[in-house]
């Protein structure tokens, strides 16, 4: 058993050295995470801060001049026209200076004094449909409060039904916070699994391998040496996005650390596992290069991070199954935010646990057995 | 007489390199003159380091001079590089074939660099595919053609357009005897027919014979230059050849005469006996209990005994600790071994890739002790056949047993029996010498007093004392191949593999790494070895010659000189190797190397 650990230590020793010998890898290993965590945390957001808008008001009256008033009076809304005809109307969706186009009829205030509703339209430009829809829903929001207001001057009394809106575990509804802890997985998922598809690549090439291959280190001796310490760097990339989106961004941890560490290592465990199998296939650093890139994009894309996995068709819904990220990616985001121990997630730990049993033998096997 | 003007003229040339990782300054080429005659053949010759890759690449204006100045074909190169490159052609020592593109592609390729014409491609083409045997491959990739044709193949990229100086860096090196001769017979050619001018650097001394005028360097600096007869009357009443009783190899007596460095100047095994250059003041008596009653007759001069004379005169062969050597080793499983016991069994091994035959249902048994060569041209299954016996390929069929265990499917453990030196140097470059003996050390299940004891033993065997912290990757190649040799022998294994471990070194690296390979097997270490170097095989107890993936001849070496020329043949290894190879793929015409010699 000593002689087993030991074997397994110095390999894991060495693994490291040749990781860190490198200068270039020292800088690849901190800064691109780092650089990352920043961009999402800044500058992928769903969330409308500035809506630029035209206005085409036909009415002209006391009360459409309130309601844009109460538009205006918001920092998200800015109207960048003031329209006279109809027709002026595409040319400004067109050129894109408006993302939005409210018209009032002429008969407005005519039919809010008669007692009729009156309609209030809006023209969108859907070429970017999120951000329209998010527009559409801050306008109606804003229309909401007009109306209750309105109904409680004219008539005295409170509107039949209100919503009110609670939004938990992300009180401002910011899309950073549920970005920022899926990314702690994804980042650190892409660089595990480009050091582990790397690693086996890079001691073929070199002629390494073979030589590995020729002490008595089995071949799961081997996997385990090499998994070890890029399960580290893996740990070590999901730590820095998670002191940037702690420290930088204050995103409050509502779960244990230990727990969600726990969870990441499963995690990682699994995305080495693949990474070693790309790496055993592959017959130099190139060609595991391009397999990482082709499995990078689907991996992301059917994780849930960035559109939610229910919203996908029946059969893609399947496949996420056999995406690790998936269930990470669940598994860190409701034990950042939810809080949740690690038995309200167990349908997250287990498939993560299958998918390390999997992949991490079968790259062992590859290791003396390349089917190409 | 009418000469023409040299076609290089280099006069009190300097180059200097900043090696960053040290901050030192490494003198590459100090104080170099030489002329190279238009419409000859001219070499640079010497050692590993000597300056002549440097010289070649300021030749082709690919790197300045420091100091001195540099006419090629009456240009000066530093001044106008690019009007030189347009009239001389630089054949690297890799030369940049694209492995996925056709031979044709490539041809293509190199004559549209050169802004060959179509009318004088045809032509051209015609010419270099026929002397290059080429002719029937110019659909298959680069990458699928035997190290010896991809050699050839660069030679006709390099020679597509009619340049009027030829730069060749090292041609030969890793390429068998077949294709070295094919090489050499194309370089001649293009000197007769079109008076082209050439400047080779080659390791090789037998190819320097054929120059019209040899240059030696040594450490950047010029040792000697001259006619090949020149340097061969260095030698000159200094050469002979001792003949052992017939009971002992010769590379005992060879072991012997080359630790005396005080008598003897050079030694090496050549068809059964030994080939030595004395001292000028060497002391008869002494001499003679040396040689200890072998048979002794003198012998012309060559080239290279030449150049050992010069090199000896710069310093003497470091002299190795034999004493060091024969305590600090001792094979595990020696003390139940007699020397008769059968170490290495193979029968009917074949190995298929597809439906192409690497290795053809070969036999061979190796004994305890035995240094055992396997020899062959490039692409003959040598490389194949050594890979199973490691474990690192699995056989289509056949038997295979090393120290009575299949690697491919034995416990880890058996694979404790082995070292394994391969071609390219394997260790990690980023490491230090330290770290890689430490890793391998614990990986052979070392650790504590015992790994330190043996990593202080291989660093002395293996004279490596004061690189200790050097990252391994940064070591002179010298350094690198006996790290390698630590490394395998670090577990003290008892049978050590070695693939071409000689390639492209030079004669002084080979003498000291054949020294430490005659005394790992005088202590009973089974020794594998591929080489291209025929003379080497003469080391051997007994050698295999593999070509088209069959075994062609099994013996000592005597015995396969003889199956080439009948008893006390007259001709050398490599003579004989060449006759067999030839005899067998012009009886069988089909095999699939054989069509690469014929036309």
């Amino acid at each position: 058993m000593f002689d087993f650990l030991h074997r397994i230590a110095s390999l894991c020793r060495k693994e490291l050295l040749a990781i860190f010998k490198d200068p270039a890898n020292r800088v690849i290993l901190v800064f691109p995470s780092l650089i990352e965590s920043f961009l999402f945390g800044y500058a992928a957001t769903y969330d409308l801060t500035n809506v630029p808008y035209a206005l085409l008001d036909q009415n002209r009256g006391a009360i459409s001049t309130e309601l844009i008033a109460r538009l205006d009076g918001t920092v998200i809304f800015h109207r960048v026209a003031t329209l006279q005809t109809q027709s002026d109307i595409a040319r400004v969706i067109e050129s894109g200076d408006a993302l939005l186009v409210i018209q009032i009829g002429p008969r407005f205030e005519e039919q809010l004094n008669a007692g009729e509703s009156a309609p209030v339209q809006l023209i969108l430009d859907a070429r970017n449909s999120n951000t329209a829809g998010s527009a559409v829903g801050y306008i109606s929001a804003v229309v909401d409060s007009f109306n209750v207001a309105r109904v409680s001057m004219v008539s005295g009394a409170g509107p039949p039904l209100i919503i009110e809106t609670r939004a938990w575990y992300n009180p401002n509804l910011e899309t950073r916070w549920n970005l920022l802890p899926g990314l702690i997985a994804s980042l650190s998922m892409i660089q595990a699994l480009m050091l582990a598809a790397l690693s086996v690549a890079r001691e073929r090439e070199n002629g390494t391998f073979d030589q590995l291959l020729v002490t008595p280190y089995s071949p799961i001796e081997i996997m385990i040496g090499k998994a070890i310490p890029t399960i580290m760097i893996g740990l070590m990339q999901s730590t820095i996005v998670l002191m940037v989106a702690l420290f930088w961004f204050k995103i409050p941890m509502a779960g244990s650390l230990v727990t969600l560490y726990i969870g990441l290592t499963l995690f990682t465990m699994a995305s080495v596992g693949l990474g070693l199998s790309i790496s055993a296939v592959s017959a130099n650093m190139q060609q595991a290069m391009l397999y990482t890139f082709l499995l990078i994009m689907p991996l992301i894309l059917l994780s849930g991070l960035a559109t939610p996995v229910r919203n996908m068709p029946q059969i893609l819904q399947i496949v996420t199954l056999a995406n690790p990220l998936r269930f990470a990616i669940d598994l860190v985001q409701r034990v950042y935010l939810e809080g949740v121990g690690l038995l309200t997630v167990i349908h997250d730990v287990i498939p993560l646990l299958i998918i390390s049993g999997i992949t991490l033998p079968l790259a062992a096997w590859l290791f003396r057995n390349r089917l190409l | 007489m009418n000469r023409a003007a040299p076609a290089l003229i280099a006069s009190a040339i300097h180059k200097r390199f900043l090696i960053k990782e040290t901050g030192k300054t490494v003198h590459a080429v100090t104080d170099i003159s030489l002329e190279v005659q238009t419409g000859s053949l001219t070499a640079l010759v010497g050692p590993d380091g000597a300056g002549k890759t440097t010289l070649l690449r300021m030749a082709a204006g690919l790197m300045k001079a420091d100091e001195g100045t540099l006419q090629v074909l009456g240009i000066d190169v530093t001044a106008d590089p690019q009007a030189v490159q347009d009239r001389i052609s630089y054949m690297p020592q890799r030369f940049g074939l694209y492995d996925d593109l056709s031979v044709q592609e490539n041809l293509d390729l190199y004559a549209d660099l050169h802004g060959v014409t179509q009318a004088m491609r045809k032509e051209r083409y015609a010419r270099l595919l026929e002397m290059t045997h080429l002719a029937r491959f110019t659909d298959r990739p680069a990458g699928k053609l035997s190290g010896g044709m991809k050699q050839k193949l660069g030679l006709a990229c390099t020679l597509v357009r009619s340049p009027e100086l030829l730069l060749l860096d090292e041609p030969t090196v890793g390429v068998d005897p077949l294709s070295r001769r094919e090489l050499w017979e194309i370089v001649q050619q293009m000197i007769d027919d079109e008076r082209l001018t050439v400047l080779v650097s080659t390791a090789y001394l037998d190819e320097a014979e054929r120059c019209a005028r040899v240059f030696v360097l040594h450490e950047g600096k010029m040792l000697a230059e001259g006619t090949p007869g020149d340097i061969r009357q260095r030698a000159l009443n200094l050469c002979y050849v001792a003949t052992p009783a017939a009971d002992q190899p010769p590379r005992v007596l060879q072991a012997r005469l080359l630790d005396d460095a005080g008598s003897i100047i050079d030694a090496v095994p050549q068809g059964g006996a030994v080939r030595f250059i004395r001292r000028h003041e060497v002391d008869q008596q002494r001499l003679d209990a040396l040689l200890d009653g072998a048979l002794v007759a003198a012998v012309e001069a060559r080239l290279e005994d030449g150049f050992m004379v010069l090199l000896r005169e710069q310093h003497d062969l470091e002299p190795l600790d034999t004493e060091v050597l024969e305590t600090a080793h001792h094979p595990k499983v020696e003390a139940e071994g007699d020397t008769n016991e059968v170490i290495i069994e193979v029968r009917n091994l074949v190995r298929k890739f597809g439906d192409f035959t690497a290795v053809d249902n070969i036999s061979f048994s190796v004994r305890r002790g035995e240094i055992f060569g396997l020899l062959g041209p490039n692409g003959a299954g040598k490389t194949t056949t050594f890979r199973m016996l490691c474990g690192l390929l699995p056989a289509s069929s056949g038997f295979l047993e090393v120290a009575g265990f299949n690697l491919r499917h034995a416990r880890a453990v058996a694979r404790r029996n082995i070292g394994y030196v391969s071609q390219k140097f394997a260790l990690y470059g980023d490491l230090s010498v330290t770290e890689n003996l430490e890793f391998f050390g614990s990986a052979y299940g070392l650790y504590g007093n015992r790994l330190r004891e043996r990593i202080g033993i291989v660093m002395r065997q293996f004279d490596l004392k004061g690189k200790e912290v050097s990252p391994s990757g940064q070591l002179p190649g010298g350094f690198k191949q006996r790290l390698a040799m630590a490394v395998a022998l670090l577990h003290e294994p008892a049978v050590l593999f070695l693939d071409e471990p000689t390639s492209g070194t030079d004669p002084q690296r080979r003498r000291e790494f054949w020294r430490r390979i005659t005394a790992l097997s005088e202590i009973g270490t089974t020794i594998i070895i591929t080489t291209h170097f025929m003379e080497e095989a003469e080391y051997c107890d007994r050698i295999v010659i593999q070509d088209a993936g069959k075994l062609l001849a099994l013996g000592t070496p005597g015995e396969v000189r003889a199956q080439a020329h009948g008893k006390d043949s007259p001709l050398d290894m490599e003579e004989a190797f060449i006759s067999i190879v030839g005899q067998s793929r012009q009886n069988n015409g089909n095999g699939p190397l054989a069509k690469e010699t014929r036309p």
